[in-house]
């Protein structure tokens, strides 16, 4: 029993600190043969998990000895990442803010940000419609249960600009802000886990970006579109980190990224394209 | 099992508690068979694992001074997570008790079929990943779940509220009394409890009177390992009850959204959350006067 409960201290001692979530490994294209190749470390936000991984294969298919690795997950935890010394070559944020955490810590030169794509909200529900969501006003009514990003990841904070300009332009009601947020249940820590409660009718509705449900038919969830005069276009920023050591590859990928092959890529997840 | 060759001396002995007092000094320590050569090699070789643990905790303190933490123990968001944490942990750890006291007690005493295989049943959710706990749970109580359209068609909504969390602490962290308490039911002595039912005690006399009063040093420390687990629950919490502070946002997950935006937030929390599991954990040994929990 002395060891039993010397295992069981050691098991209890490490569960109970290990308060944090693991971060996100670099995930890497499948293909590990040779080590001849040079690695192109990306830090791309969650949102461009999937149109990235097809910029990165196709890369990868046109210079045979890069390696394209890629860091997926939201803005802000790269941001912070990067802060704290994450050794990457390229940052690929879902707006601003985020990626001027990266000026502020150093790791990227404000003077090589660019805007590359953008993307749009968009409302979302289960295929069955248990909350009666047809338009952006059914968003207020009490009997929605409605799940948000949290103000901490970009599309949380894109969510509370939209509500905002849709209480000023009066069109949905004054009020239209705040007997939303009285619906909301939850603030979820990423988009694509509103996306996941939405989808599993956990909530009744939620706000995802629009290039998030790309690849789901109507079958799979449903959604309505937020009107341009309260939609807000976000902006998604690409820079090469100051410190990479192959910058001139990290270039070029940039350029493939505004490349018209690039960015039909990007428009084909359901991104927008720049003005 | 075997545990009754290595149960503690005071709980084969008498239960007089200066008797406990007395058995309690180790025996070994009365015949020293480490020399003391020996005995500095092992206090040298146990230092790297001792820093090992002690550092990312020191410089958590070091990185946050007491003027940071009072002025963030002040802001509402902060007392919001602090009061849902120890509320949720607290019920989590009372439902343990009252619902893994008579499970244990089988699982002690082979009272039920199939023992073996509960007996890992309950190691699971230990040893799993709290995500796959949390989508388990979705999957029994959340809305679609298997019992979730009953429990809507009752009113009654689990998912995204407190006692969502209750459910993700109590699932992930139960095993920890149900174990400790079954340990300690099972090396109480049978002869003791032949004696008391020669003297003509019922069988739940026997549990109440005896079996329970010898046995609550283990039940009391599995508390406090449950209750303890419970308070550092993140994964199933937030996949099953989702984040709303003052709701269902316990300390955890603001350490966890407050390391995005607002560090001190997060430092803060994370220095009182070691601060309740240290002492709760320290406090508990010293009162119950033993080195194994």
């Amino acid at each position: 029993m002395k060891q039993r409960t010397i295992i069981l201290i050691i098991i209890t001692l490490l569960l109970v600190t290990a308060c944090s979530q693991k971060d996100n490994a670099p995930t890497s294209a499948p293909q590990t043969e040779s080590d001849q190749r040079e690695t192109l470390t990306i830090f791309a936000a969650a949102s461009l998990t999937e149109a990235f991984s097809e910029l990165g294969e196709l890369y990868e298919a046109e210079h045979p000895n890069v390696r394209v690795m890629f860091n997926f997950a939201g803005s802000q935890r790269l941001a912070q990442q990067l802060a704290h010394g994450a050794p990457a070559d390229i940052f690929a944020s879902a707006n601003q803010l985020q990626m001027l955490g990266a000026v502020d810590a150093e790791r990227v030169d404000p003077e090589d940000m660019e805007m590359f794509i953008g993307n749009q909200l968009v409302i979302v529900y289960p295929p069955d419609n248990p909350g009666y969501v047809r338009r952006p006003l059914d968003l207020s009514y009490p009997i929605v249960d409605l799940v948000l990003a949290a103000e901490e990841v970009p599309a949380g904070q894109y969510t509370m600009k939209f509500l905002g300009n849709a209480s000023q332009d009066g069109a949905l009601g004054s009020d239209y802000k705040s007997k939303v947020l009285e619906n909301v249940v939850s603030y979820e820590e990423n988009v694509r886990a509103v996306l996941s409660k939405v989808q599993l009718g956990e909530a009744d509705a939620g706000i995802v970006y629009e290039s998030d449900i790309s690849n789901l038919s109507p079958l799979q969830i449903g959604s309505v579109e937020i009107p341009s005069p309260f939609n807000i276009y976000a902006n998604y920023y690409i820079a090469p980190v100051t410190d990479s050591t192959r910058s001139e590859l990290a270039e070029d990928f940039i350029s493939f990224v505004f490349s018209t092959e690039g960015q039909d890529i990007l428009i084909k997840y359901g991104f927008l394209p720049l003005f | 099992m075997t545990a009754t060759k290595h149960a503690p001396p005071f709980l084969l002995g008498s239960t007089a508690p200066a008797d406990r007092a007395g058995s309690n000094a180790h025996p070994v320590n009365k015949f020293p068979t480490i020399r003391p050569g020996f005995r500095r090699l092992v206090q040298l070789a146990s230092l790297p694992m001792l820093i090992f643990f002690m550092v990312p905790l020191a410089a958590l303190l070091l990185r946050s001074s007491p003027n940071q933490w009072l002025s963030s123990l002040s802001q509402p968001h902060i007392i919001q997570a602090v009061a849902i944490s120890l509320g949720t942990t607290l019920i989590a750890t009372l439902v343990s008790v009252l619902f893994g006291t008579p499970l244990a007690f089988a699982l002690a005493r082979d009272l039920l079929p199939l023992r073996r295989v509960f007996d890992t049943l309950i190691d699971l959710p230990t040893v799993l990943p709290p995500a796959v706990a949390g989508i388990a749970l979705l999957m029994a109580f959340g809305r679609r779940g298997v019992f979730g359209g009953t429990l809507d068609i009752l009113g009654i909504h689990i998912a995204f509220t407190p006692i969502a969390v209750i459910m993700a602490q109590t699932f992930i962290a139960a095993a920890f009394f149900i174990k400790a308490a079954s340990i300690g039911f099972a090396i109480v002595d049978r002869e003791l409890e032949q004696a008391a039912g020669l003297d003509g005690a019922s069988s739940w006399q026997t549990f109440r009177y005896l079996i329970l009063p010898l046995s609550w040093s283990a039940m009391l420390s599995g508390a406090v390992m449950t209750w303890a687990r419970a308070l550092g629950e993140f994964g199933a919490t937030i996949i099953f009850a989702g984040n709303f502070a003052g709701r269902t946002q316990t300390m955890p997950l603001a350490i966890y959204l407050g390391f995005e935006l607002n560090l001190d937030t997060a430092l803060t929390l994370s220095v009182v959350l070691i601060g309740f599991a240290f002492l709760a954990l320290l406090l508990v040994k010293q009162f119950l006067h033993r080195d194994w929990i």
